[in-house]
C-alpha cells in the first residue's frame, strides 16, 4: 500500500491504470475467454465452477473439426470476395467524387452534396424490402453482386474524402499548377498521396462492414455455397446437429482473428486519421 | 482584399475559364483557378457519375418506392401489387406484433442511447492523456468494434448461458441461488441484447470523443484546477460542455443504431426472435413479415418500414430538441 502515500499526481496515475485495466478486462476479457475455451482439450470443463480461464490441456482439435465438418474455407473465401468487391468500389468512387466535391465552382455541386446528405437519412432496414425486390427484378438475388451493389458506394466515405482533400493547402495546388500539372496529374501526384491516412480508414471500415454484414446477405443469399462467414457461423450455431461448443467457439475465433490482425497492423493510421478530423 | 472583375481579367487564366465554358462566376481567383483551368464541363460529371447512380438507384429510389409499396399488396416474389389504399396502415394499427416490435425498439433506444453517450466519454477521458502503454489500451478498447457481430454474439451467448461464467460468478458470490435465465426470459433477453450492443459500441463512440477532446482548450482545465476543481468537477464543468455537440451527434447515431438492431436478437434469441417472438425488433419484424418467400407481404412490410423511418426521424428530432434545450 505504499503507493497511497505517494504524491497526489502519482496516485492519480495509479488510479488511472487501475481503471484502464478494468475497462480492458471488460472489452477484451470476453474475447480472450472465448479464445482460451476454444483451445481447451475435450476432457476440460468449459462451463460451471470447475472451468478454468486458461486451458490446462491445450488442443487445436476444435479448429480441425470446424474445418472438417463445415465448409469453413468456402465461407472464408466468400467473405473475402465480398470484402474485395466492397473495398474496391469504396476506395475508387468516393475518392473521385470526394475530390470533385472539394473543388469549388462546378454546376451541380450543391445538388450532389444534398443528394449525399439525403441518402444518409434512411436507415437501411427501412428500405430493405424495396431493395430486395429491386435486386430480384434485376435477377441479382442469390449472387455476390446483389449483396455488394446496393452498398457499393457509401455517402459517408465521399464526405470523408472530401474533408481530406479540402484540407490540402491551396498554395500547394497553385504551385503544382504553375508547374503546368494538369488535373489528372495533380490528382494522382499531389492529392492521392496526401489522402493516404483517410484511405486506410476507408479500407478498414469497408473491410469490417463487408466482413461483419449479416442481415442483407442473409436476405439475398440462399445457396449455402455462397454463404459468407457470418452467415455460416449463424447457421453452425443454430444447426440441429449438436456440435461440441468448442467447435462453435473455434468458428467464431476464426471470424474475429483476421480482422483483428489487420486492424492492429494499421491502427496507427487509423487513430491518427480519425483524430485529425477525417471523420467529421 | 477585394478583387474586381476588371483586375481578374488581367490574369491570363481568367479568360480561359470563360471560353472553356467553365462555371463562370469569379470571386476568388485562387479557387477559380483550381476549378476552371484545365477542366472541361464533363469532367466533374464523369467523376461523380458512379456515386450518383448507385446512391440514387439504391438509396433514394428504394425509399420512394417503399412509400409506394406500402399502399399495395405486393409480395416479395413479384406478385400482387394492386393498390389497396390505407389498408396496410389500418392493419398495422391493430397488429399486436407490430406494437410489440415497436415497443422493443423504443425501449432498446431509450436504454442504449444514454449508456452510449456517457460511457464512451469516460473511456475517452481515460485514454486521452498520454501514459506509457496508452496506445495499447486504445487499440484494445476498440477490439469489440472490429470483431464481427455474429461472432461476438456467440461469445456472449456462451458467457450468459445457464452454466456460463457470468452465472457461475453470480452464484459463487451468493448473489443468486438459481441460474439467471438471461437468454430465455424475454425481458432479460432484451436486456442482454442491449448490453451486447452497448459493449460493442463503446470503442466506436470513444473515437468521436477523442477527436472532440482534442478541441477542448487545455487552459480551461488549468483555470479550473487553479480554482480548486477536482477531477469530477472538471469533468462536469469543462469536459461535458466542451464536447456537447459530439454528445448530440452520438445520441443521434446510437439512437439510429438501436432502431436498426437485428443480428443481436437473431443470434441470442434464435430465428424466432426470443420465445414466441417476444423480443423481435422492428427490422426483425419487417424481415419476418415482408420477405418470407411464401407468406411474405411486401406491401405490409413496406408500411412497417415507413413506421421505422418515421420513428428514426422522430428520435433524431427529439435528440436535437433535448440537445438544444440544454444549451439555453
Amino acid at each position: 500500500m505504499t503507493w497511497w502515500y505517494a504524491r497526489g499526481r502519482q496516485r492519480a496515475v495509479v488510479v488511472r491504470y487501475v481503471l484502464l485495466l478494468l475497462v480492458l478486462a471488460i472489452s477484451v476479457g470476453p474475447l480472450l475467454w472465448q479464445l482460451f475455451s476454444s483451445l481447451k482439450g475435450s476432457e476440460e470443463a468449459l462451463f460451471g465452477s470447475e472451468a478454468t480461464f486458461l486451458p490446462q490441456d491445450p488442443s487445436l482439435a476444435a479448429y480441425r473439426t470446424v474445418f472438417e465438418q463445415v465448409p469453413m474455407a468456402q465461407y472464408i473465401r466468400n467473405s473475402l470476395i465480398m470484402c474485395a468487391l466492397t473495398i474496391g468500389s469504396q476506395v475508387v468512387f468516393p475518392t473521385l467524387a470526394g475530390y470533385m466535391l472539394s473543388r469549388r465552382h462546378w454546376r451541380g455541386r450543391s445538388g450532389f452534396y444534398s443528394l449525399l446528405i439525403v441518402s444518409m437519412m434512411f436507415p437501411f432496414e427501412s428500405i430493405m424490402v424495396s431493395l430486395y425486390m429491386q435486386i430480384r427484378d434485376m435477377s441479382l438475388d442469390n449472387t455476390f453482386v446483389g449483396v455488394w451493389l446496393p452498398g457499393a458506394i457509401a455517402a459517408v466515405n465521399v464526405l470523408i474524402m472530401r474533408a481530406t482533400f479540402a484540407a490540402v493547402p491551396d498554395e500547394i495546388e497553385d504551385a503544382a499548377m504553375l508547374d503546368g500539372a494538369d488535373e489528372w496529374r495533380r490528382f494522382f501526384r499531389l492529392y492521392l498521396p496526401a489522402a493516404k491516412g483517410s484511405l486506410v480508414v476507408v479500407v478498414i471500415n469497408s473491410f469490417i462492414a463487408a466482413w461483419d454484414d449479416f442481415l442483407w446477405p442473409f436476405i439475398v443469399l440462399r445457396s449455402e455455397e455462397l454463404y459468407t462467414l457470418s452467415l455460416g457461423l449463424a447457421r453452425l450455431a443454430a444447426s440441429s446437429l449438436s456440435f461440441d461448443p468448442r467447435v462453435i467457439m473455434a468458428g467464431s475465433i476464426i471470424a474475429i482473428v483476421p480482422i483483428m490482425v489487420l486492424f492492429i497492423a494499421v491502427q496507427r493510421y487509423f487513430f491518427k486519421g480519425v483524430e485529425s478530423g477525417a471523420i467529421k | 482584399m477585394t478583387i474586381t472583375t476588371s483586375s481578374v481579367k488581367q490574369v491570363p487564366w481568367a479568360a480561359r475559364t470563360r471560353s472553356g465554358g467553365g462555371t463562370g462566376r469569379l470571386r476568388r481567383p485562387r479557387s477559380t483557378a483550381g476549378a476552371g483551368m484545365y477542366r472541361p464541363w464533363w469532367m466533374p460529371v464523369l467523376w461523380i457519375a458512379p456515386t450518383v447512380i448507385v446512391i440514387a438507384a439504391f438509396g433514394v429510389f428504394p425509399f420512394l418506392n417503399t412509400i409506394v409499396l406500402s399502399f399495395t399488396n405486393a409480395t416479395p416474389l413479384g406478385g400482387g401489387g394492386e393498390w389497396v389504399g390505407l389498408a396496410n396502415y389500418e392493419r398495422m394499427l391493430t397488429d399486436d406484433n407490430f406494437w410489440r416490435a415497436t415497443r422493443n425498439s423504443i425501449v432498446y433506444a431509450l436504454i442504449a442511447v444514454p449508456l452510449l453517450v456517457v460511457l464512451p466519454l469516460m473511456m475517452a477521458q481515460l485514454v486521452y492523456k498520454h501514459l506509457p502503454g496508452i496506445g495499447l489500451f486504445r487499440t484494445a478498447f476498440y477490439a469489440p468494434v472490429v470483431a464481427s457481430m455474429v461472432a461476438v454474439a456467440l461469445v456472449w451467448q456462451n458467457l450468459l448461458n445457464e452454466r456460463g461464467p457470468i452465472n457461475t460468478a453470480l452464484r459463487s458470490v451468493g448473489l443468486v441461488d438459481s441460474p439467471v435465465p438471461f437468454l430465455s426470459d424475454p425481458v432479460l433477453l432484451l436486456a442482454s441484447a442491449i448490453a451486447l450492443t452497448v459493449w460493442k459500441g463503446l470503442g466506436w463512440y470513444m473515437i468521436f470523443y477523442l477527436a472532440a477532446l482534442a478541441n477542448v482548450p487545455s487552459d480551461l482545465y488549468e483555470a479550473a484546477e487553479l480554482d480548486g476543481a477536482g477531477a469530477v468537477r472538471q469533468f462536469i464543468h469543462v469536459t461535458v460542455p466542451g464536447v456537447r455537440l459530439t454528445m448530440l451527434l452520438i445520441a443521434i447515431m446510437s439512437g439510429i443504431g438501436s432502431l436498426r438492431v437485428f443480428t443481436e436478437i437473431y443470434v441470442l434469441g434464435g430465428a424466432t426472435g426470443g420465445p414466441g417472438g417476444q423480443v423481435q425488433t422492428l427490422p426483425f419484424y419487417i424481415r419476418d413479415t415482408a420477405l418470407d418467400p411464401i407468406a411474405g407481404n411486401a406491401g405490409y412490410g413496406a408500411a412497417v418500414s415507413v413506421a421505422l423511418f418515421l420513428l428514426t426521424v422522430g428520435l433524431a428530432v427529439l435528440s436535437h430538441k433535448f440537445g438544444s434545450r440544454e444549451e439555453s
